[in-house]
């Protein structure tokens, strides 16, 4: 690992540098009815629209690498037949300004399963391998349980990690793209002064976690309360809604649906997030549907992330962002739902 | 008439189709010869024998009639029987006819004489209560929306023209508002029915910052329970829940059962 320290000003050179790609990052989207920002992340074009202080988007970068919607192929329909036509959805690099190390390592999880498995998905990776991410620092705000879920700091999966040391930033370089990125402005190696100041944001931010996971012997405990009457309550709440899925930045289950334009000569095939939480979900051919009350989805979506992926893949599929409780207007979140399981209040 | 209908060389017959009003604004029809830039291909689809808002003819030798709005006159009981006699498959076209639609807000009140002659003034008309289609007669398939949203039944028609099965989504309008990255209305202090209503509009209204008002009825297994909480958490109280779950009858089997509802007096109402 590379460490350099630059002044703040070198930030806008830095995002110069890269405006020739398309750059993302987090922007205001607006004011909640408490008058706090709203933030999310969205194409940029002016440095100055990034507000790299953000607390924390409302959707999370998930849509760039795996969009909502998104058309895997079409198809040229004759009377003999038809053509394939087959579109990645890749067309530019995309930079990445400012992301917190939990979606950083969502990204990473979802790797495991779309990058790194028998069959990676070229559509995720065309992306995904396209992707400059410069990760940045972050206050752990009331809903953030990154620290349970080992998530709260990013060992792999980006370019350049920065933290605020108040007049610059300590950047940890990753790649060479950022270091030779990094040589383009005024940099230098970090003193003794930058250290001490690295470790006490570090240490200063670890004091601020509220939330909390108990993530001890949690598959376990998981597959003896398969039958807690905690689901049921859960379930009374829960709305069915997808909510959750769509804004958690880990959630990648889809449904494909094949579409005949009106002229019958073209045809789709779509691929849509889903959520397991959708009453349809667990349909199938005939109207059977496994999965008929809430509380029975709400519950697989807690063994997908906390129990079946940790079982495969040795961590959790949850990062710990508590956007899905954030956005859960039935105020389900985690950390709750995870404690009455677990059997203390 | 165009060339025979194939796909994929398979001949397929082109239905054909006939489109009726009764009580209604007339405004899903007009959706469907709004999107003139598919309007030649849907119309190339379907071979239509009957559609005032759009043609002179008139035919009853349809296999598929659309039917759009409510019933609210006797002579309207009369026709549509006549619609479900000729067609094989009839649709229900829009909220009206699917749930009464806004019109049904008039079987809120007690007193429906009074309804008439605030409305009618001294020139009443012979109106009853008002009735979704489903209540006289067989209805084979549901397309929701006020008004309804050209891309669904575009999609719908071709379904049917190829022989696919026709499917709704089941889950409430929330799925669709997030995937079109949208900030929770809620959070931006305004009541939304989303949470409970079907979706396959795209989220129109919200996504255009405008809370969802249930047009399209309740998703599969609606949790109203859950919406009336937040709800209050958000500091709305019932009668902005009521107003938006009785505005086009979707939601009826809700308020009819809910304890504290009770019909409209007119008395109160024109106090609002």
């Amino acid at each position: 690992m590379i460490f350099k320290v630059f002044k703040k000003q070198e930030l806008a050179r830095l995002h110069e540098l890269l405006a020739v790609n398309i750059v993302v990052g987090p922007v205001v989207k607006g004011k909640d009815r408490n008058g706090k920002p709203l933030y999310d992340f969205d194409v940029v074009y002016d440095f100055n629209e990034l507000a790299l202080d953000y607390t924390q988007t409302v959707h999370s970068p998930k849509r760039f690498v795996l969009p909502y919607h998104e058309t895997l192929s079409t198809f040229a329909v004759s009377r003999d037949g038809w053509e394939k036509h087959v579109d990645l959805n890749v067309y530019r690099p995309l930079v990445f300004f400012g992301m917190h190390a939990c979606d950083i390592n969502a990204l990473n999880k979802l790797d495991l399963v779309l990058a790194q498995s028998t069959y990676p998905n070229p559509y995720y990776m065309g992306k995904r391998k396209n992707l400059f991410i410069i990760g940045i620092d972050c206050n752990p705000e009331p809903q953030c349980f990154c620290r349970s879920m080992g998530t709260d700091s990013a060992i792999h999966g980006f370019d350049l990690f920065l933290t605020d040391l108040g007049d610059g930033y300590f950047a940890e370089i990753l790649s060479a793209t950022a270091f030779d990125l990094l040589n383009q402005i005024s940099c230098k190696d970090p003193s003794a002064k930058d250290l001490a100041l690295y470790k006490q944001a570090t240490n200063g931010k670890n004091k601020h976690y509220t939330a909390k996971v108990e993530t001890s012997d949690l598959t376990k405990i998981l597959d003896l309360e398969f039958e807690s009457p905690a689901w049921d309550a859960w379930g009374e709440k829960c709305l069915s809604c997808g909510t959750c899925a769509n804004v958690c930045p880990t959630c990648y289950c889809y449904g494909v649906e094949e579409h005949v334009d009106l002229d019958l000569t073209h045809a789709s095939k779509t691929k849509s997030l889903h959520s397991c939480n959708l009453i349809d979900f667990a349909k199938v051919a005939g109207g059977h549907n496994f999965r008929p009350t809430s509380a029975s989805r709400l519950k697989y979506r807690y063994y997908h992330k906390h129990r079946g992926f940790v079982e495969a893949f040795e961590e959790s599929l949850c990062v710990g962002c508590g956007r899905c409780g954030a956005a859960c207007l039935a105020d389900i979140t985690p950390p709750e739902v995870i404690a009455s399981v677990r059997g203390k209040e | 008439m165009s060339e025979p209908l194939s796909y994929l060389g398979v001949a397929l017959a082109r239905p054909k189709v006939g489109f009726f009003e009764l009580s209604s604004c007339e405004g899903c029809q007009l959706q469907l010869l709004n999107n003139e830039a598919t309007l030649l291909d849907f119309l190339n689809l379907v071979e239509i024998v009957n559609f005032r808002e759009g043609m002179s003819e008139r035919g009853d030798n349809y296999d598929i009639a659309f039917v759009e709005g409510s019933v609210t006159r006797k002579d309207e009981i009369t026709r549509l029987t006549e619609i479900r006699k000729n067609a094989k498959i009839l649709v229900a076209l829009g909220s009206c006819a699917c749930f009464g639609g806004v019109n049904q807000l008039k079987n809120r009140f007690r007193d429906l004489d009074w309804v008439k002659k605030e409305v009618y003034g001294d020139f009443p008309i012979e109106t009853m209560e008002v009735h979704p289609l489903a209540d006289f007669v067989q209805v084979d398939l549901s397309i929701f929306g006020c008004p309804i949203k050209k891309e669904e039944v575009e999609r719908i028609v071709t379904d049917l023209v190829v022989g696919k099965t026709v499917r709704h989504p089941e889950y409430p309008v929330c799925m669709e508002c997030k995937a079109n990255e949208n900030i929770c209305l809620f959070e931006l202090g305004e009541p939304c029915l989303g949470p409970v209503t079907r979706a396959g509009c795209d989220a129109w209204c919200t996504s255009n910052r405008r809370g969802c008002w249930g047009c399209r009825g309740p998703a599969e297994g609606a949790n109203l329970k859950q919406l009336e909480k937040i709800m209050h958490t958000y500091g709305f109280d019932r009668e902005i829940i009521l107003d938006r779950l009785e505005c086009f009858g979707g939601f009826a089997s809700f308020t009819q059962t809910a304890p504290t509802q009770d019909k409209k007096s007119p008395a109160r109402r024109k106090k609002s």
